[in-house]
């Protein structure tokens, strides 16, 4: 079953490819539609065949492998710096209800401003390395998991707080044995949105301003007017971002092993 | 010798939300448990027995009234007490064998000794080749076993019980009181066992103490168990001496049962 849809996946991956390709190749459909200017379609939408064709050789050639080093730098720096900060923000908030009472109000107007408008200032900060773009990540990871963690903690059972107050822990104790695992089962649980936030970071801060990475490449050629090959770099991006998903989706399984997913049943 | 708990005209009131009148859970309630008895208290629903417990505890302080634990004044939490609560009360991201040796830890006893004093407990609650399923892995009875041995590593003095049962089925709850009978008759502690259920009250207890209907719930009634042990709670409840206390219980009871479903009733319809 599970063999039969993923060989019907393939099918429609490869179909829609194929009526891409005729939609947009002069020599096909195109010349019917267009008499007088073939090449129009494929202007832009570009091909396939010819999109297949830089990814290629970005490949073969090797150039591509600086550009993703630098992306996956900048998302796992965003990501990290992001998640601990807003772990050690949630926790705090979470348990201090005269500092979440202050607070409330920034943290409310800080979410709701766009914050890719702070990438030009971050490049004034940081320069035109990796670091503007790993700042912009940060902005966008932060409050995921930041509002994630927050409700994690006001989230705790009482009576499991309560019984291990009774069992003996202190407050240090507390923190480390309760409020930490409960915060971050709720981080894991935001994890694919967070480290997807973290990516959109880094290749909208490359696009906007900077010397490599895949966002840098697509803009490129965006001032070129080389359709192909920012399709080329959308499916190094999309191929890119799916392996990240995967590893995220591993890592969680791992990490929330105690959660109790439907319909389990006991081996014995 | 001074008693291991004693509860001095202990008055709870509690302030009420959003400008509603204070509400008094619990008034002038005197009561002490010896060392090495076991105690139930049942009382009808709603009647503020869970406060009392929570205050034996020391995770409430009384509006009024003192509790001393073996003579001395309670202060802050009561460190010679084992807890066990009616909800689920377990860490569920610690397997079986992290919840149980959860208190040696907060303790600072060395990792592989706590894993082997856990491993012996839960041998003795019958869990053995349990100890790395996680809570959601294990039924409810198994849960409730976890939670007795994550207590009992602990060798408190003192076992505050508070309906811990009432979420199991009949058979798996009368399974557990003869494993706690069992367990409780090796090593005696002073137990409180709160609950609704006049015959679990009877079958466990050396002494059984009756509350009134809430609000201000206090005691009405002491009744002395003198039945023989070991008892085996299932046989026990046939025997006509069993029916003779019950029934006398009963009797002290069914007033304030009345009282409290009605209040309950009235408090819905309003």
């Amino acid at each position: 079953m599970k063999g039969r849809i993923r060989l019907a996946q393939l099918g429609l991956l490869v179909a829609i490819f194929a009526t891409w390709q005729l939609a947009t190749d002069p020599e096909l459909i195109p010349p019917f539609v267009w008499a007088d200017n073939p090449n129009r379609a494929a202007f832009f939408f570009g091909e396939p065949a010819k999109i297949f064709r830089v990814v290629w050789e970005w490949f073969a050639g090797g150039t591509i492998y600086r550009h993703l080093w630098v992306t996956l730098q900048e998302t796992a720096l965003a990501f990290v710096i992001g998640a601990v900060l807003g772990l050690a923000m949630g926790l705090w908030l979470g348990l201090s209800p005269a500092a979440s009472a202050l607070f409330d109000p920034y943290i409310t107007a800080m979410n709701a401003m766009p914050r890719v408008v702070l990438a030009p200032i971050f490049m004034v900060w940081f320069g035109l390395g990796i670091w503007s773009k790993v700042a912009l990540g940060v902005t966008l990871v932060f409050f995921i998991v930041f509002f994630n963690v927050y409700q994690g903690v006001k989230e705790v059972s009482p009576v499991v707080l309560n019984n291990t107050v009774m069992l003996g822990a202190g407050r240090g104790q507390l923190l480390r044995f309760v409020y930490l695992p409960s915060a971050t089962s709720w981080l894991f649980s935001s994890l694919h949105t967070a480290v997807g936030m973290a990516f959109v970071g880094a290749v909208v801060g490359e696009y906007l301003g900077s010397a490599s990475g895949v966002g840098y490449l697509i803009q490129q050629a965006e001032g070129a007017f080389d359709i192909n090959t920012v399709f080329a770099g959308i499916l190094v991006l999309t191929a890119f971002a799916l392996v990240v998903d995967f590893v995220v989706s591993r890592v969680e399984r791992r990490l929330l092993v105690w959660r109790p997913t439907h319909g389990e049943t006991l081996e014995l | 010798m001074p008693r291991a708990v004693a509860f001095e005209a202990v008055t709870c009131t509690f302030a009420g939300k959003d400008g509603a009148a204070p509400y008094t859970a619990v008034r002038d309630v005197s009561l002490g448990i010896d060392e090495g008895e076991f105690v139930s208290v049942v009382g009808p629903t709603g009647c503020g027995k869970s406060t009392l417990l929570n205050v034996a505890a020391g995770l409430l302080k009384p509006s009024a009234g003192t509790l001393s634990i073996f003579g001395e004044p309670l202060s802050g939490i009561n460190r010679r007490a084992g807890y066990m609560f009616q909800a689920e009360a377990l860490m569920p991201w610690r397997d079986a064998l992290g919840n149980v040796t959860a208190g040696l830890q907060f303790r600072g006893v060395d990792g592989r000794e706590a894993a082997e004093r856990g491993r012996e407990w839960l041998a003795r609650v019958g869990l053995e080749g349990f100890a790395d399923r996680y809570p959601h892995q294990l039924s409810g009875g198994m849960r409730k076993r976890v939670s007795l041995a994550q207590i009992l590593i602990l060798d408190p003095q003192i076992l505050l019980m508070d309906e811990p049962f009432s979420a199991l089925d009949v058979q798996t709850r009368q399974l557990m009181e003869n494993e706690l009978l069992d367990l409780w008759s090796a090593d005696r502690k002073s137990v409180i066992f709160i609950t609704h259920d006049l015959e679990e009250a009877i079958s466990l207890s050396d002494r059984v103490v009756v509350l009134s209907a809430g609000p201000a719930t206090h005691p009405i009634g002491e009744f002395p168990i003198d039945l023989a042990r070991p008892r085996d709670v299932a046989e026990i409840r046939l025997r006509p001496e069993f029916i003779g206390i019950h029934d006398r219980i009963w009797h002290s009871m069914k007033e304030e049962v009345l009282k409290g479903y009605a209040q309950t009733r009235n408090r819905t319809a309003a």
